[in-house]
């Protein structure tokens, strides 16, 4: 096994576990911005009307695959277990705890081969970017074309969109303590610099605290 | 610091406890909070604002708001400098600076007045006619004419400033925050749904700050405190203040311009605008209507000016538009502005109304004041040269034609005047609104619209109060259910206002001069100068259509657009053609309603942001080793690495030398690579790639040429077999995103029945290629579990194992024609795989080699590039690949190979040239010819495709493609460059190792 | 710009989709058997009408999905939206 020394994640080059411990005592910041390195994401694809298929990989990844489309199942905490975000009607993004994947993508192929589905590892493919805090919303409305009303776009929805000019999965996750909304920004991973870079430039007038995640 | 002269000692919507100073014009002035630069003008005395643009006539303030012709103004100077401002939107500020736009060398000097002395000798057309012919006479004067034009300057340095974009959603839109939007949002607030008011202003309530009426039985500006405390307490009301909606797009999109900064002055903090992107389930459009004026002669002369505005002055800026005033009006409009400006301390000398009779309301108002109203009186011509010192007044007779009769002139240095209200239908009309006439008002009303918008008010041509009251709030109600708002909310009963009992306006809309050519000063389009005369000579010279009129006479086209000059010039081409109006018919209005600068346009994508810049995992190692980048699509590939003082050519070169001599190593992590799975993966690839799929085994890989349904190329790449169902795809890089998309269409719309899933795994994977006689050497060091001979891992074969104990993919592929080792690692160790390559390499003189070096050790092989040998105009035949042509099977694109085009003999084929000099490097794109003539034309017989200087040959190599190449082989060819003509040979397109023996090691 | 009511995601701005062009052109299923002329009005010839036009449309940004659009190309109303293989809803051209 390569050693986790070697890893380097999309946005390694800039530092920001330096940055959240210089930001630690900042509390008037607006938006909370960081990297969540390493998340496990596997794509799956099947048949929703194939209860044979449906059957196995929901009970491989603890809940049943959603069929609404912009809803996810699963856990929110992804210590708690795999979240699985719809992303069209035969197709869903299942994301887990880093280092979790490997390990299931073998579940869910054994489980789900034989019926139809199919499974791709994709965790380098994007890396995530936790957003949250009270301008939250702000920021995310400056670039993205969703309606992100939070009667309309719920803890817990997700979507494939826009934003700024790279392609995004948005994850709304369950709200801070302070009741504020956070998000989690699927980017691919050629362009997370950028789209890091163009966040803290939207974000800059309400205040940018990087932390860890 | 002069006292502000013109200024009423209390009262308006200004702060005196804060002045503000200010200049125009090179002279420092004094005004208040609260001002716009127009009012703190008048508080002042300065009455000359402007230059008109054609005959530079003296104009002044004609207005108090978005349709100001006349005092335009170019603000601050540097970077931060912005033309064509109307002075009556810009707020004052403390430090503000302008100047007038049209008048050089000063307004009070200007040289270019002389022009209104050759007034006769410009008339519409002029520029037209006169430089029709000779041409070369319009060359040489468009730059005098053009500064002499002079409309503002744009800031020559970059836009210090930041701007911003904002998507939002909402349920209803009102646009327009005068009465008429106030009540509609408070009505559609009231419901629970989300609402979104915008207003040009600094404030809400529009008219109603402007004038006197009262609303629920308070002063109108009370009320409309009353209506913002509502929505500060209600969270579904969002509030636009300083906000333009100046454009009405498809599907309810309304483009919003918030100037957040720019009434505090240039070099604030923060984002100076911001544009939003609206989509409004339903809109409002409550944007009011405009006071028009009436032509007469001498209309323009400073001191004309709406009364609407001087009222609003007096009520809301608290100055003094005039000592003594005379108002013109045809409508019962006029006497409230009268009122207003008598009650203000302007002296009313006289009320001149076209009609015979005034409503009572109306009539009362000016009897309680003891105004004089002569009815069935029109304005004639105006006294004063520099400013109005009179109106002359003469009977009107039953055609609307001044008879001469009991003229006089009344003194007076205010002219107000209102010819009736033209509601604001400018947004109504930009996504495909259509216009019907009120005959009534002799205006122009919201029709039927594709949208789901309503006009509203003052905007639908309901122009009393208490009726706008109405119309808007009923229009909430209606915006909010249609949106699908269930609740009805509290409160249904509309804010009510008195009611008058008016009486019908006189449709007039000039008053033709007395004097003979009286109509050359007679202005309708006070910005661009274009007179009555103008428009009738228009008409007489067969200009009919009123499209052909606005451009023949530039009515309409100035800075303003026509605001207040439209109508008025259709009136009176309708007069001339003796048609109807509506038949006369009306111009397009198009975005932007009022000029939008481009920073708000462009909001964050300017500079990095424009485009964003792909970078690779090792991306950073790129840099630290000097490379230098080329744009590969948005990514950023290295091109060269560049030592010491090396040259390019001269860093190409070794790298192109290191990578047949020892060990070069790629970043090829850029590849398009997709993931294919399902059952009918092989019948998919034999259908989208030219050649045949069946017989591939597990392990290996095979080249693949893919073309569209024309049988034109369109990208290529290797698939690999990695399992019974599963497959990898490659493609180009800049192709990647093309082609995924491509395979999608046709699985989805064409073949629904293949079970076939793609995935792009493009970023999943970090790829470095090794090529080279020591790349097994290093491949050997740095993997145990791999098997790396020739037998093992043949060409065109994959393995599975660790290469520096991460897992990878290895692939024998190669575009270089040397043994290569493509190792593909997940992009997390991208960086870790690059390190090992080049720390365990080093012994054997691994050498890092960019884009260029790629593009030249495939030229010597003579691969293609898709994109640079391939343009959408080549098939794989074209380029000698007759052998990915299966014959057997049906692919996109088989048919079109036969089709008489593509079967052509005489088809540009690609070839190898060989310039005479060795040298000598041909251009990319260089045009060939048979036979070199001394001067064009000559016959062009094919292009350079690829070109460059080959350190592994020792010369200059070039592809080209031309016509019936193949056959020209051993010929000689020619490029006419510039200077020069260029002599090659025609040869086979392959320059190094022809037998591929090194492919294999 | 258009609202796009994608049939699985819902509506969306038109950034987020791309066009494919007129609906209904079906590839001929032995391409070989055709003449030229066939062939070239397979690849070439597209109706341009103006008023209701049937195009396909993609949510590119979005859930990658393929359905057809009728839209009227003079006032750019969108009259119906429907999946791939169905036929035009109001019976023209099909």
């Amino acid at each position: 096994m390569a050693e986790p020394y070697q890893r380097q994640s999309a946005l390694a080059h800039l530092g920001l576990a330096a940055r959240a411990a210089a930001d630690r005592e900042k509390s008037d910041a607006g938006v909370q911005l960081g990297e969540r390195a390493f998340p496990g994401q596997l794509n799956l694809r099947g048949d929703p009307g194939n209860e044979e298929f449906m059957d196995a990989a929901s009970g491989t990844v603890d809940c049943v695959l959603p069929t609404v489309p912009n809803t996810s199942a699963g856990e929110d905490d992804l210590e708690e277990g795999p979240r699985v975000l719809w992303l069209a009607p035969v197709e869903w993004l299942i994301v887990t705890a880093a280092g979790a994947e490997e390990a299931l993508a073998g579940e869910l192929v054994a489980a789900a081969a034989g019926c139809g589905g199919s499974v791709t590892d994709v965790s380098d493919a994007r890396t995530v970017i936790v957003l949250q805090g009270p301008n939250a919303r702000d920021v995310l409305m400056k670039g993205c074309p969703l309606d992100l009303h939070p009667d309309v776009f719920r803890p817990g929805h997700c979507a494939q969109s826009l934003l700024a000019r790279a392609a995004v999965i948005l994850y709304r996750r369950a709200d801070e303590a302070d009741g504020s909304a956070s998000f989690e920004i699927h980017v691919t991973r050629s362009f997370a610099d950028y789209l890091w870079v163009w966040l803290e430039d939207a974000a800059g007038e309400y205040g940018v605290q990087v932390i860890e995640v | 610091m002069r006292p502000q002269r013109m200024r009423l000692a209390s009262g308006g919507r200004i702060d005196r406890t804060r002045p503000l100073s200010f200049s125009f014009d090179g002279t420092r002035y004094q005004g208040f909070a609260g001002d716009t630069l127009a009012s703190a003008l008048m508080a002042n005395g300065v009455r000359r604002v402007g230059r008109s643009f054609k005959l530079h006539r003296f104009r002044g303030i004609f207005s108090a708001g978005a349709e100001e012709p006349n005092a335009i103004v170019q603000l601050e100077s540097g970077p931060r400098t912005v033309p064509n401002l109307r002075a009556t939107q810009v707020e004052l500020y403390d430090g503000l600076s302008a100047a007038s736009v049209n008048a050089w060398p000063s307004l009070a000097v200007d040289f270019l007045a002389i022009n209104s002395l050759f007034a006769p000798l410009l008339p519409a057309g002029f520029y037209y006619k006169t430089f029709m012919w000779p041409k070369p006479l319009w060359h040489a004067c468009e730059g005098m004419i053009r500064r002499a034009a002079g409309l503002g300057r744009a800031p020559m340095d970059p836009d210090p400033d930041t701007y911003d974009h904002l998507h939002a959603h909402c349920d209803v839109l009102v646009v327009g925050g005068g009465p008429t939007g106030l009540a509609a949002a408070l009505r559609a607030g009231r419901t629970g749904a989300r609402v979104i008011i915008a207003d040009e202003q600094n404030e809400l309530g529009g008219q109603l700050l402007n004038n006197r009426q009262q609303v629920d039985g308070s002063l109108g500006a009370d009320w409309v405190a009353t209506a913002c405390e509502e929505f500060v307490g209600t969270a579904n009301v969002r509030v636009l203040t300083r906000t333009t909606a100046f454009g009405h797009y498809e599907h309810n999109h309304v483009a919003l311009l918030e100037r957040r900064t720019d009434h505090l002055g240039p070099g604030v903090d923060g984002v100076r605008q911001r544009l939003w992107k609206v989509r409004a389930k339903q809109v409002v459009l409550a944007a009011g209507a405009y006071e028009r004026p009436i032509v007469f002669r001498n209309n323009d002369r400073p001191g004309v000016m709406l009364a609407s505005a001087a009222a609003a002055y007096v009520n809301r800026y608290a100055v003094r538009p005039g000592q003594r005033a005379v108002v013109f009006t045809n409508n019962d409009s006029g006497y409230a502005a009268a009122a207003d400006l008598a009650d203000g301390g302007v002296p009313v000398a006289a009320i001149v109304d076209a009609r015979l009779e005034a409503g009572d309301d109306a009539a009362a108002l000016a009897a309680v004041r003891d105004i004089e109203v002569l009815n069935g009186f029109a304005v004639v011509d105006v006294k004063g040269r520099r400013q109005v010192a009179g109106a002359d007044v003469s009977i009107l007779n039953d055609e609307g034609a001044a008879t001469g009769g009991s003229a006089r002139t009344i003194g007076c240095d205010l002219l107000a005047v209102s010819g009736g209200w033209n509601p604001c239908v400018h947004l109504h009309c930009h996504s495909g609104g259509k216009l019907d006439f009120d005959s009534d008002w002799a205006c122009f009303v919201p029709g039927r619209t594709p949208l789901a918008s309503r006009a509203a008010g003052a905007a639908a041509g309901v122009f009393e109060l208490a009726a706008c009251l109405e119309s808007g709030f009923e229009a909430g109600a209606r915006a909010a259910r249609a949106a699908g708002i269930k609740r009805r909310g509290r409160a249904r009963k509309a804010p009510a206002a008195e009611r008058n009992s008016p009486a019908p306006a006189r449709r007039l809309f000039h008053v033709p001069s007395l004097k003979r050519g009286g109509e050359a000063k007679a202005f309708v389009d006070l910005q661009y100068d274009v007179t009555a005369a103008d428009i009738s000579l228009a008409a007489r010279e067969g200009y009919e259509s009123v499209e052909h009129v606005k451009r023949y006479t530039t009515l309409g086209m100035a800075t303003d657009q026509g605001k207040t000059s439209n109508v008025a010039g259709l009136a009176i081409l309708s007069g001339v053609l003796g048609r109807p109006i509506p038949e006369v018919g009306t111009t397009t209005f198009r975005p932007p309603y009022t000029a939008v600068t481009y920073g708000a346009l462009a909001g964050r994508d300017v500079g990095d942001f424009a485009d964003p810049v792909r970078k690779t995992p090792m991306h950073h190692w790129h840099v630290a080793a000097g490379a230098k980048f080329e744009d590969v699509g948005q990514w950023k590939r290295p091109w060269y690495y560049p030592r010491a003082d090396e040259s390019m050519q001269e860093a190409v070169n070794r790298e192109c030398l290191a990578a047949r001599n020892t060990i070069g190593v790629l970043d090829a992590s850029t590849l398009g690579k997709i993931d294919i799975q399902g059952r009918d993966t092989v019948t998919f690839l034999n259908r989208v790639y030219t050649n045949t799929w069946d017989s591939l085994a597990v392990g290996r890989s095979r080249y693949g040429l893919m073309c569209g349904e024309d049988g034109m190329i369109f990208d290529d790449g290797v698939t690999t077999r990695l399992g019974d169902h599963h497959y990898l795809m490659t493609t180009t890089s800049g192709g990647a995103a093309r082609v995924m998309s491509w395979l999608e269409e046709w699985l989805q719309t064409e073949w629904p029945e293949l079970d076939v899933r793609l995935t792009s795994v493009t970023e999943q994977w970090a790829s470095a290629g090794l090529c080279g006689p020591g790349a097994r050497r290093l491949m050997d060091d740095l993997s145990e579990d791999l098997p790396l001979d020739s037998e093992a891992l043949p060409f065109m074969a994959m393995a599975e194992g660790r290469v520096a104990e991460i897992p990878a993919r290895v692939f024998r592929i190669s575009f270089s024609g040397e043994v290569s080792f493509e190792i593909n690692v997940a992009a997390r160790y991208g960086m870790a795989l690059w390190n090992a390559l080049m720390t365990a390499g080093e012994k054997y003189g691994i050498t890092p080699y960019g884009t260029e070096a790629m593009h030249v050790l495939r030229a010597e092989k003579g691969y293609i590039i898709a994109g640079q040998e391939t343009d959408g105009t080549v098939t794989p035949i074209d380029l000698g690949l007759e052998r990915m042509v299966s014959k057997k099977k049906d692919f996109i694109g088989k048919r079109s190979l036969s089709r008489s085009d593509t079967a052509r003999e005489d088809r540009k084929q690609l070839v190898g040239l060989l310039t005479e000099d060795e040298s000598e490097v041909l251009p990319e794109g260089a045009q060939i010819v048979a036979e070199p003539r001394p001067m064009p034309p000559m016959e062009m017989i094919g292009h350079v495709t690829s070109s460059y200087y080959s350190a592994n040959v020792g010369r200059s190599i070039a592809l080209a493609l031309i016509r019936s190449g193949r056959s020209r082989v051993g010929e000689y060819v020619f490029a006419p460059l510039p200077g020069k003509r260029v002599m090659a040979r025609v040869v086979e397109p392959v320059f190094f190792d022809p037998e591929g023996g090194r492919l294999h090691g | 710009m258009l609202l796009i009511t994608c049939p699985w995601c819902g509506p969306r701005d038109e950034i987020e989709f791309s066009c494919g062009g007129e609906a209904h052109i079906t590839r001929p299923s032995e391409p070989e058997a055709l003449t030229d002329e066939a062939w070239a009005d397979y690849l070439f010839n597209r109706t341009n009408p103006k008023g209701p036009h049937a195009e396909r449309w993609v949510h590119t940004h979005g859930c990658r999905r393929w359905f057809n659009v009728l839209r009227n190309t003079a006032t750019n109303e969108i009259l119906a939206v429907y999946e791939m293989g169905k036929p035009r809803p109001d019976g023209e051209g099909s």
